[in-house]
C-alpha cells in the first residue's frame, strides 16, 4: 500500500464559512452527571475538527448528538444554517464512522455501501455509480461482493469510511476511527485517512483520546474533560501554549512548577523546588501576585555538564533515571529540593555533549524565558 | 513413573469432554432410538389377538429364518382418508399456532429486549412464569374462562356487547387458544436471546444513514433474526404436530390431530402396527423441515 504523505496544506479554506458548524451552549445530562456542559463551539467549513479527551470526558456524547443519537437538554446545533438539534437522525445531513464500524454483517461490502442512497430513494443507476465510485476512493472496489466478515479490520474501516461518504455529508462524524486497528498500521491509516478526506473536502469532526491521532489529522482541536472544552486551538497552539494543566498534561507530557509571582513587572516567578526564579517571557495569564502553575517541555530544556552562565531559568541535579527512545533520550533529574525533573535530549545534542551524562551525574539545566507558559487553571 | 502411567491410561480412556458431549447422545440412543427402532420393527408387522397384539416380523422355522413384512400399513397411512386428513390437520394446527405464536412473541421479544436491563429479567420471568404449574392443570384451567358460563362469557354477557354465549372450546377457536398459550414461551425463549445480543449500534448506524426506525427493523433486524426465528418455529411446530392433550381438551370432537389418531389405533383398535406406522411417517414428515434448517445454517456459515 503506497501513499502520498504530501497532502495540501492544513486549512487551505481556513475563512470559507467560519461557522459552518455551530454548537451552541449544548447541556446533556445522564441522570444528574452532565456528560456535556454548556459547550460551544464552531467548525470552519471543510475543516477536521479533533474532539481530544480521555474516556468518559464526554467527547463521545458531544458526536452523538450532532448525529442525533442523543438529543441535548439544552442548547442548539447548526449546521450550514440549518438548526438540526430536533432533527430525528435520519434527517440530518450528517453521516457518522462508528468505533466498531457497525458494518451490516448480512450485507456485502456493496450493500453496506449502498444502504444510505437507498433510503434516500436514489434512482438505482446512480446508486450503482457512486457506490462504485465511494469503494474506489478507499480502494476497495475489488472486494465489492465481499461480507463484512471476510475483510481485515482495516478493510472495515475503509468499507465503513465509503458508506459514510457516499451520501455527501455536510458534516462526517468519526468516533475514534484508528482505536480498532493494530498499532503498527494506525499511523500510516491516519495519513490515508486524512487524505481521503481533504480530497473530498468534507467537513469532519473526529473523536480520539490519542493526542497523536488528533494531532496528524486535525486542523483543530479541542480538549476537554468532565463534559467542557478547556481548550481550543491548532494543534502547534495547543501544544506550544497550553492554556490549563489538563492540556499541558494530556498533549505531550510536561514539567509544572508551582510558582509565585513577584509581583513586579519582570515577571519573575519563584519557585520553591528551583533554586533560580523562573522568568517568563510573555506572563498573559499569570494572576500577578497569586500562584500560578508554569508548564515547562521536557524538550526544551538544554542539559549540560557544565554551569549554565544565566542568572534565572535553570536548574542543577543528578540524574536518576535515563531511557534510550531511538530519536531522543528521555533524563529524568532528580533535584536537590527532591523535585524530579523530565528531560527530552535528542540525539544531535547528546552528541554535541563531550560525553552522554549517566547515572549519577551532576547535570545543569536551563531553558529560555519563551519556553515557560503559565497557565490559567 | 506415574505421571507416565497415568498419560497412558489417559490415553484410550475417552476424555472429559468426549464424555460430555457422549452422555446425552447415549441417552437418546437407548431412550429414544432403540424404542423407535421397536416402533419401525412393529409398523411392518400386522395386527393378530395375540400379546404382543401383532405378529412376529422373523420367525425361526425348520431351521430357515422367515421374514414377513407389510407395507400395507404405510399404504393406509398414505392413502387412507383419516390418515391423510389428519395428518393434513395437524400440519394446519401446527403451522398456524406457529404463526400466531411468532405474531405475538416476536414484538413481545422485540420490546423486552429493547427495554431497560433492570426491568428484562423480570419480564422475561413472567413469561416464564405458567411453567411453574403442571401442564395438564393449565390446559383445564382454559376450560374454566372459556365455557359457557365461564369468565370470558360472564364478561362479555355482562357488558351487553353479546346476547348469547361465544363458543369458544371444543372447536378450533379453543384449541388454537390452548396451542398458543402454551407454545409461546417455547418461541419466545430463543427468540429472546438472540434479540438482546444482537448489537444496537447496527440499528443506530441504520438511522445514521436515513433509514426510518421501521425501515431499520425490517432492513436490519428482521433479516439478522432470521435464523431465531426459524429455529424457535421450529421448536414450536414440531411437538405441535403430535400434540394430543392440547386438541383432546379444548379441541372439537370432529376435528382429528394425528395424535389422536395414534392413541386410538394403540389403545381402541390394538392396531399396534397402523400405529406404528403413522409414528414413524410422522418422524420422517417433521425430519423435513429440520434438514432443511441444517442445510439453511451450514450454507450460511459455511464461508466463515
Amino acid at each position: 500500500m503506497t501513499f502520498d504523505a504530501t497532502r495540501p496544506q492544513k486549512s487551505p479554506c481556513a475563512d470559507l464559512q467560519p461557522d459552518f458548524v455551530q454548537i451552541i451552549d449544548v447541556t446533556k445530562k445522564f441522570g444528574d452527571a452532565p456528560a456535556v456542559d454548556h459547550v460551544s463551539l464552531s467548525i470552519r467549513k471543510k475543516e477536521l475538527f479533533a474532539l481530544l479527551g480521555s474516556s468518559g470526558c464526554g467527547k463521545s456524547t458531544l458526536l452523538r448528538l450532532m448525529a442525533g443519537l442523543e438529543t441535548p437538554d439544552s442548547g442548539r446545533i447548526v449546521v450550514d444554517g440549518q438548526d438540526i438539534t430536533r432533527l430525528p437522525p435520519y434527517q440530518r445531513p450528517v453521516n457518522m464512522m462508528f468505533q466498531s464500524y457497525a458494518l451490516f454483517p448480512h450485507m456485502t461490502v456493496e450493500a453496506n455501501a449502498a444502504y444510505g442512497l437507498k433510503r434516500e430513494g436514489v434512482a438505482k443507476a446512480e446508486v450503482r455509480e457512486r457506490v462504485a465510485a465511494a469503494l474506489d476512493l478507499v480502494q476497495m472496489g475489488k472486494y465489492a461482493q465481499r461480507k463484512p466478515h471476510q475483510l481485515s479490520g482495516g478493510q472495515q474501516q475503509r468499507v465503513a469510511l465509503a458508506r459514510s461518504l457516499v451520501k455527501r455529508p455536510k458534516l462526517l462524524l468519526l468516533d475514534e476511527p484508528m482505536s480498532a486497528l493494530d498499532k503498527k498500521i494506525r499511523q500510516q491509516t491516519q495519513f490515508e485517512l486524512g487524505n481521503i478526506l481533504y480530497a473530498v473536502g468534507v467537513t469532519c469532526v473526529l473523536v480520539t483520546h490519542d493526542q497523536e491521532e488528533a494531532m496528524t489529522m486535525a486542523d483543530r482541536l479541542a480538549v476537554m474533560s468532565d463534559g467542557r472544552i478547556l481548550q481550543m486551538g491548532t494543534p502547534n497552539e495547543v501544544y506550544e501554549s497550553p492554556t490549563c494543566r489538563f492540556a499541558a498534561e494530556f498533549i505531550g507530557s510536561t514539567n509544572l512548577f508551582k510558582g509565585v509571582a513577584a509581583g513586579d513587572a519582570s515577571g519573575l516567578f519563584h519557585c520553591e523546588d528551583l533554586d533560580a526564579p523562573l522568568q517568563v517571557h510573555d506572563p498573559v495569564n499569570a494572576r500577578m501576585n497569586g500562584p500560578a502553575q508554569i508548564s515547562l517541555r521536557p524538550e526544551r530544556i538544554t542539559m549540560s555538564l557544565q554551569r549554565a552562565e544565566q542568572e534565572f531559568n535553570w536548574a542543577v541535579g543528578k540524574v536518576e533515571q535515563y531511557a534510550y527512545m531511538g530519536s531522543y533520550t528521555l533524563y529524568y533529574v532528580r533535584l536537590a529540593s527532591g523535585r524530579l525533573m523530565a528531560v527530552d535530549m535528542s540525539r544531535m545534542a547528546v552528541r554535541a555533549m563531550e560525553r552522554a551524562p549517566d547515572y549519577g551525574d551532576t547535570v545543569y539545566l536551563s531553558w529560555g524565558p519563551d519556553t515557560l507558559v503559565v497557565l490559567a487553571t | 513413573m506415574s505421571s507416565v502411567a497415568a498419560s497412558r491410561v489417559g490415553s484410550w480412556l475417552p476424555s472429559g469432554r468426549t464424555l460430555v458431549i457422549a452422555a446425552p447422545f447415549a441417552f437418546l440412543l437407548v431412550f429414544f432410538m432403540v424404542p423407535f427402532a421397536a416402533v419401525l420393527k412393529i409398523s411392518f408387522a400386522d395386527p393378530q389377538m395375540s400379546v404382543p397384539p401383532y405378529t412376529p416380523i422373523a420367525e425361526l422355522k425348520d431351521g430357515y429364518l422367515h421374514f414377513t413384512l407389510t407395507l400395507a400399513h404405510y399404504r393406509a397411512v398414505l392413502t387412507d382418508a383419516l390418515y391423510v386428513g389428519s395428518y393434513l390437520y395437524s400440519i394446519e394446527v401446527a403451522a398456524l399456532t406457529t404463526l400466531i405464536c411468532l405474531l405475538v412473541g416476536y414484538p413481545a421479544c422485540y420490546l423486552i429486549a429493547r427495554s431497560d436491563p433492570s426491568r428484562r429479567n423480570l419480564l422475561i420471568m413472567a413469561v416464564m412464569l405458567p411453567f411453574w404449574t403442571s401442564y395438564l392443570i393449565r390446559v383445564y384451567a382454559w376450560i374454566g374462562l372459556l365455557k359457557n358460563q365461564g369468565l370470558i362469557n360472564h364478561f362479555l354477557l355482562w357488558t351487553r356487547l353479546i346476547d348469547q354465549p361465544l363458543k369458544l372450546y371444543h372447536n378450533n377457536c379453543g384449541l388454537l387458544i390452548g396451542m398458543v398459550y402454551n407454545y409461546l414461551p417455547y418461541l419466545m425463549l430463543p427468540l429472546y436471546a438472540h434479540l438482546v445480543k444482537m448489537d444496537v449500534t447496527l440499528l443506530e448506524a441504520a438511522r445514521n444513514l436515513g433509514a426510518k426506525p421501521w425501515q431499520a427493523f425490517f432492513t436490519i433486524t428482521l433479516p439478522l433474526s432470521r435464523r431465531a426465528i426459524i429455529a424457535s418455529s421450529l421448536l414450536v411446530f414440531i411437538p405441535a404436530v403430535g400434540e394430543y392433550v392440547i386438541p383432546e381438551i379444548l379441541g372439537g370432537s370432529n376435528s382429528l390431530m394425528i395424535g389422536r389418531v395414534m392413541w386410538d389405533d394403540f389403545f381402541v383398535n390394538t392396531d399396534w402396527p397402523s400405529a406404528s406406522a403413522a409414528t414413524a411417517a410422522m418422524v420422517v414428515l417433521l425430519l423435513l423441515p429440520m434438514a432443511w434448517f441444517q442445510r439453511l445454517q451450514r450454507r450460511e456459515t459455511a464461508p466463515r
